[in-house]
């Protein structure tokens, strides 16, 4: 047993967060800490920052344009990356379609799209879920019938997540109707400025935007747009549930989230004294931060065994569970610190000078509510126990 | 023993229920509850028409209830709905006036519209340490998430005034006051005091304000409870309707079970809430107020992110209604008072 990260990646991390500290504008950091939605030139700048560096591709190897990473380093750079307000990488091109085309895709695929997705050139989301299709994903509705060189695709996607930036989708499309549900599903990438793309957004619980519904309705592709063998996108899908998961537990993020639920309580008063004085607020604090501390060895663990066999298990899922419960606690936290003050809609008091929240919290919670959704989306907390069911109990 | 409504009183819930139920469909609650003025003037207008502020107050001060269990049905019946209407600021109001035997035709009428000021920034659960101050008859002082505030005619403001707490009765007119909507709808206010003109209505009002918080809670408690009930139905008729892998997902044992522990912990709200209304106005109401405040405020939590939970990411949209009972829910933990502040209030009084 050895708890020290090697002097190399202790050299590594402090590469990673000298990077920040110099070339993480304020702006961007400042909007990532008050909490609000970011806009679309914020994620471009930052994703444009990082590719500068060859960092922006966190799980590509270096032959496609990454920084050949492994675990542990991906592990430092989030963290480092969580610790310095930078905002999330938005995960559809490059954490998600990029590898899909690594493994699966033609040569020409990712000689076109790697690149552009590296360089900002393609926005993409992601056509998974529909409405009758949230849980039980297999049973997918939208439909895309070969017509000679195209694809001629109908229905619907949703919760696609930032849809409204996207200039491409790639799909979970029926290509048989005939067979097993797993086994007539094709992966197909669909250019959003088509005839018969319709993007409408969905106004979430907090009042933001970020999710939509996509539609289409006798949407024409190429042929050459499907990824890997026609049918076989289940397969494709799977490995994506599967790829990469070792970040899924936010621990970088829940260890700010408890700097900034302790600085918060210093600032708040209760009963004539700071918050942090109080005893029940404080155990709160410490139950939540002894969660949190476990979990970072529950991360490590699990990412040292990922280090080790080349890729994460099953067990990951436990880092799904865990990690959002931790960060949801967290949230909860920062909205019952500010007692009746988190009240305000978002936006309410901006520039009237009768703020009732201390800086950088006035959002807590609309993001309270808003985290609802990390238990739910990604493979729902109840989905994770199935997988854990099967696979760690075998039942 | 019997635990059903009187009669009167399962008229007022009949008609509650009824005259509500229209009045506030969810697309017309959330379009007032979230644009200026933060409520309906005009159905509260209906709503004061059929007597809902008449049951708040006693016959004596020209009311036709005022018991805990009164103020239970009304508060229920508006949670319910998640009604945006200024009612709880009447409600506390009209239990200060009492106490200090003001006329309050004009209130109980809903034709003045009353909120009551008692928190502040740095105090919003404790008046121990407020610092609005009264002197030579004006009132200097900020405070902070007036529920109903952005709509009132007419303040009741808890002030110092040498050594004790009073309520000072100041004129909307005479204040600054910067409405806004809140995270689960309706309104609420900042109000500040520059030394405004203050027209004493309780000196030594600590008993009083006790009082009135009281009555808020048992109010807050039932709208709860109305709250809860609703989206714990949705969300068991939700699991009844949403098919997953063949079959309606409420034939998973796993999701059923977490909708009983749901229901179990709604009915055990619903008792806490007949306990402290019934102790309302007692000596032992403070203790049964703090109680009833604590349980709901941890059995809210459970209810309201687990029926968002099982539902999935439809109760995560604006558009589907669970998702503003959820926020309601949650909310009303803020407001008088968290989970831990009357936790230790029962504590300390052990």
């Amino acid at each position: 047993m050895d708890l020290n990260f090697t002097p190399e990646e202790e050299a590594f991390r402090q590469e990673v967060r000298d990077f920040f500290a110099e070339n993480l504008p304020e702006d961007i950091r400042d909007a990532v800490k008050n909490g609000g939605e970011l806009g679309k030139e914020i994620i471009e700048r930052y994703h444009a920052i990082l590719n500068k560096k060859g960092w922006l591709a966190t799980t590509w190897p270096a032959e496609f344009g990454g920084p050949g990473w492994g675990p542990v380093e991906r592990h430092i750079f989030d963290e480092e990356a969580a610790f310095a307000y930078a905002p999330r990488i938005v995960p559809f091109g490059l954490g998600m379609l990029g590898p899909v085309l690594q493994k699966f895709g033609s040569k020409e695929q990712q000689d076109h799209y790697l690149p552009r997705i590296l360089d900002g050139t393609d926005w993409w989301c992601q056509g998974y879920s529909e409405p009758g299709a949230g849980s039980d994903l297999a049973s997918l509705k939208t439909r895309a019938v070969r017509d000679g060189d195209e694809w001629v695709i109908n229905g619907q996607k949703t919760w696609t997540t930032l849809g409204q930036h996207a200039d491409w989708i790639f799909c979970l499309c029926r290509t048989d109707a005939d067979v097993k549900q797993q086994e007539g599903i094709s992966f197909i990438l669909i250019d959003m400025s088509t005839p018969g793309v319709e993007v409408r957004p969905i106004k979430l619980i907090e009042g933001g935007h970020e999710v939509n519904e996509v539609f289409f309705t006798d949407v024409r592709v190429p042929y050459g747009n499907l990824v890997g063998e026609e049918n076989k996108g289940w397969t494709i899908a799977k490995y994506l549930l599967t790829h990469e998961r070792t970040g899924i537990a936010g621990v970088g993020f829940s260890m700010l989230e408890l700097e900034e639920t302790r600085e918060l309580a210093k600032k708040v008063m209760r009963n004539g004294k700071p918050l942090s004085e109080d005893p029940l607020f404080a155990a709160r604090v410490a139950q939540a931060e002894i969660d949190l501390e476990a979990m970072k060895l529950t991360n490590l663990r699990m990412l040292f065994t990922a280090q080790k066999n080349g890729a994460p298990g099953p067990e990951t899922s436990i880092l799904k569970i865990k990690g959002t419960v931790i960060n949801q606690e967290f949230k909860d936290l920062r909205r019952r610190a500010l007692g009746p003050n988190a009240a305000p809609f978002p936006g309410s008091l901006d520039g009237s000078n009768l703020d009732v929240a201390p800086a950088g919290n006035a959002n807590n919670a609309a993001r309270y509510f808003n985290n609802r959704k990390t238990s739910i989306f990604g493979g729902s907390n109840e989905i994770q126990r199935n997988i854990l069911t099967k696979t760690m109990l075998g039942l | 023993m019997n635990f059903d409504l009187t009669e009167d009183r399962q008229m007022l819930q009949d008609s509650l229920r009824r005259n509500l139920g229209d009045k506030y469909q969810i697309d017309h609650r959330n379009k007032v509850a979230y644009a200026e003025p933060f409520h309906d003037p005009a159905k509260w207008g209906e709503l004061t028409e059929l007597g809902a502020l008449f049951a708040l107050a006693p016959e004596a001060a020209g009311g036709m209830g005022g018991a805990g269990f009164d103020i239970s049905v009304v508060f229920e019946e508006l949670g319910r709905v998640l009604c945006p209407e200024p009612v709880l600021g009447a409600l506390m109001a009209s239990r200060l006036m009492t106490a200090a035997g003001a006329d309050q035709e004009a209130l109980l009428s809903g034709e003045t519209r009353y909120a009551v000021g008692l928190g502040e920034l740095d105090a919003p659960y404790d008046l121990d340490n407020i610092t609005t101050s009264v002197s030579d008859g004006k009132i200097s002082g900020r405070k902070s998430l007036v529920y109903g505030g952005q709509a009132a005619d007419v303040f009741l403001v808890a002030a110092k005034d040498g050594g004790s707490l009073a309520i000072y009765e100041v004129a909307a007119s005479d204040a600054s006051v910067t409405g806004y909507a809140m995270m689960d709808g309706a309104g609420a206010a900042e109000v500040v005091f520059e030394n405004a003109p203050a027209k004493l209505v309780l000196a030594d009002a600590g008993a009083a304000i006790e009082d009135a918080v009281n009555a808020g809670i048992v109010a807050l408690c039932s709208e709860a409870v109305g709250a809860m009930d609703v989206l714990h139905k949705m969300t068991v008729e939700y699991l009844g309707q949403r098919k997953q892998f063949g079959r309606p997902i409420g034939t998973f044992q796993v999701l059923q079970h977490r909708a009983v522990d749901m229901l179990t912990e709604i009915e055990q709200s619903r008792s806490i809430v007949i306990k402290a209304a019934a102790e309302l106005g007692g000596p032992q109401a403070s203790r049964y107020a703090s109680m009833a405040k604590n349980l709901i405020g941890r059995a809210g939590r459970l209810v309201a992110e687990e029926a968002i939970q099982m539902h999935g990411g439809i109760a995560m949209t604006w558009e589907y209604p669970g998702s503003h009972y959820a926020k309601r829910i949650i909310m009303i933990d803020a407001q008088l008072g968290d989970t831990d502040y009357h936790l230790m209030r029962v504590a300390q009084a052990a």
